[in-house]
């Protein structure tokens, strides 16, 4: 076992790949000879050659074309988006081709494709550079997402996310890139793509969290633990599809939930959950289910961004409304 | 007395026959389409007419045994070269489960088909010019010889995705044949609205390759210059970027009324140069065909499109229970 941050186990599990499967192509811009801007591929290119490992132009829609008639042929391509927010250029690509392919040539074509892409708040970079915008895949049938909240999860879900035969957004929040190290370990391991984790057991409030959120959530019940309150922690994993029976099972048994999520109230994934709440589990619910999110504005800039990201006041603040209601 | 031009470029009098024989069987399929269409049986057409002779003479400068092709929506004419039949584009024109293409999930003209090696494309245009670099890089990396031919209108030259797979092509040498059936309207926007340049063509020197413009009514021309640029992929020397000129007889679409932007003169003038007549007029010139064989050859077709007709009109529509089939993996 290694100690690894996240973005460490993230080269692992791509080096993991390469090595198991010589169709895993990976590629991008300055994932080559730079090893990815975030240093996600570094030495990959040395390691693997520059057939398989290989800097794009600068062209978000071809990356997600040409990847689209690579995995036509049989191959794996794990292509990265240097930020998310520069996805848009390759929306069509993602949510109106690779997405449909399989539906469209009627079963005969598959898409396996893991496009892996950083994004998420609390590193002072400006919009685009880190906007969640997993609900814009999310909603698109067709497609995965997932979004890891530590480095174990990041490398046993990367892998099963490029073993996957169709298409997979896989987010790596950059606030958790190097913000700590645990165990993972050096051997390969898959995670099932979704299946959501109970962090933390708890009995009065289940908190619904995923990506950097997790931490937060936590973080919040480790304090309402202080005064008497106690919160269980799922963590998703996976947004796309969502596990509802973890949900589900924990709502029966603490009757009062909180949905967290870094992206804006419009945007994101916890309407959806709390529309799946009330209407598959409403006779266990002893309270409304309330979310916490960002404002409906576009992302903040520097100064604003502490006080317009989700943190884990907000979340004790709603805990505290749900339980008290 | 007529120059005997195919022989010089190693086809066949029965390969040339064959070449107008897929002409003209587009053609008919085409216009079965617009009556059917006219008459309510199907909800859409958007036709090859006037742009067969481009369509057939690259197709069959490949090696449709290995080539692949990723046609746009006129391309009726390469997916028949292909292998594509009239029973199958007859089932796609009724959205019918059976349809090789989609079973009916997509509009007509999306061509697909596996075992053709017929890769389907998406409604926005030029969305599969990115695919078939992507599959001429794999196609490179496992060191298989084919080539890929992607055909698109003159329109979509201006879209992003055409010049970002050219340049990726052209930075990696890939074997991508970049046809432009240049048909001088994109729906009502003439040419010279749509280009800065004099010709599409003009495009490939941005991207490290040669372009040239032929006349995309001559089936032998097209396959001319398709034949020279599939060598050169063959050959490690990367991409050709032609275009063939020629104009689209119908309507944009069966939604279209082209009388609102162009005139019917210029249709009229269009016409006189239909390559389905000039290629018959040189085939016969050369006593290749006689009237007696082309008669054949039309009932033949007539048969054909026919049996596609009756047989796609009486096939089942896919089952309601279906759609949740194919979103993902099972």
């Amino acid at each position: 076992m290694a100690q690894m941050t996240m973005i460490q186990a993230i080269t692992d599990a791509l080096r993991t790949e390469l090595k198991n499967d010589e169709n895993v192509l990976v590629y991008g811009e300055d994932v080559g000879k730079n090893g990815g801007v975030f240093r996600a591929t570094e030495g990959l290119q040395d390691e693997f050659g520059e057939d398989r490992v290989f800097d794009t132009p600068l062209a978000e829609s071809g990356i997600g074309g040409i990847s689209i008639g690579l995995a036509l042929q049989g191959f794996r391509p794990v292509p990265e988006i240097q930020f998310f927010g520069f996805v848009y250029e390759a929306m069509d690509a993602i949510n109106g081709q690779m997405a449909r392919m399989r539906y469209r040539s009627g079963g005969t074509k598959a898409q396996p494709i893991t496009i892996r892409s950083p994004f998420g708040g609390g590193v002072h970079t400006p919009e685009l550079h880190a906007d969640s915008l997993e609900g814009l895949i999310a909603q698109q049938p067709g497609m995965k997402v997932v979004i890891p909240s530590s480095p174990y999860d990041a490398k046993g879900l990367l892998i099963s996310s490029i073993r996957d035969n169709d298409p997979v957004v896989f987010l790596e929040h950059m606030k958790l890139y190097r913000s700590f190290r645990e165990e993972v370990p050096e051997e390969e391991y898959t995670i099932d793509l979704g299946k959501a984790e109970v962090k933390r057991e708890g009995a009065d409030v289940t908190l619904v969290a995923y990506g950097a959120m997790v931490h937060s959530s936590l973080k919040a019940a480790e304090e309402l633990e202080k005064n008497g309150v106690s919160a269980e922690v799922i963590d998703l994993r996976t947004v796309m599809p969502i596990d509802m029976d973890t949900i589900l099972e924990s709502v029966k048994k603490t009757n009062r939930v909180v949905v967290v999520q870094e992206a804006q109230r419009q945007a994101g994934v916890a309407a959806h959950i709390i529309a799946e709440i009330q209407e598959r589990a409403i006779l266990h619910l002893e309270a409304p289910v309330l979310r916490v999110t960002a404002p409906d504005t576009v992302y903040a800039f520097s100064q604003a961004e502490e006080v317009w990201l989700p943190n884990y006041n907000d979340i004790i603040e709603r805990v505290n409304q749900v339980v008290n209601f | 007395m007529t120059e005997n031009r195919h022989e010089k470029l190693g086809l066949s009098d029965e390969q040339v026959l064959d070449m107008y024989r897929t002409m003209l069987l587009a053609r008919r399929i085409d216009e079965r389409m617009w009556l059917l269409n006219r008459a309510g049986k199907i909800p859409f057409v958007i036709s090859c007419q006037g742009q067969e002779a481009a369509q057939v003479g690259a197709a069959f400068a490949l090696d449709r045994n290995k080539d692949y092709a990723l046609p746009y929506y006129r391309d009726m004419g390469v997916v028949l070269a292909f292998g594509m039949t009239a029973k199958e584009l007859m089932l796609s024109g009724f959205a019918k489960a059976e349809d090789p293409n989609s079973g009916g999930r997509q509009m007509p003209g999306h061509f697909g088909q596996k075992k053709n090696r017929i890769v389907t494309g998406s409604s926005p245009v030029t969305t599969q010019v990115p695919h078939a670099v992507g599959i001429a890089l794999a196609g490179k990396m496992e060191e298989k010889d084919f080539v890929s031919l992607v055909t698109f209108g003159e329109g979509s030259s201006n879209q992003g995705d055409f010049h970002e797979g050219a340049n990726f092509a052209g930075v990696h040498k890939l074997p991508v044949i970049f046809m432009v059936e240049n048909n001088k309207y994109a729906i009502s926007v003439p040419v010279s609205k749509q280009l800065a340049c004099e010709k599409v063509s003009d495009r490939a020197q941005g991207y490290g390759m040669p372009g040239i413009t032929v006349d995309g009514n001559d089936p032998l021309a097209v396959y001319e210059a398709v034949k020279q640029a599939a060598d050169r992929g063959r050959q490690g020397e990367g991409p050709s970027l032609i275009e063939a000129v020629s104009y689209r007889l119908t309507a944009h679409s069966s939604d279209d009324d082209d009388r609102t932007y162009r005139e019917k003169e210029e249709v009229e003038a269009a016409r006189q140069e239909d390559s389905i007549h000039t290629f018959s007029a040189y085939l016969r010139e050369l006593g290749i065909l006689t009237e007696e064989k082309e008669q054949e050859m039309q009932d033949e077709i007539m048969k054909l499109v026919n049996e596609a007709t009756d047989y796609a009109e009486n096939a089942a529509y896919a089952e309601p229970e279906t759609i949740f089939n194919y979103v993902y993996a099972e």
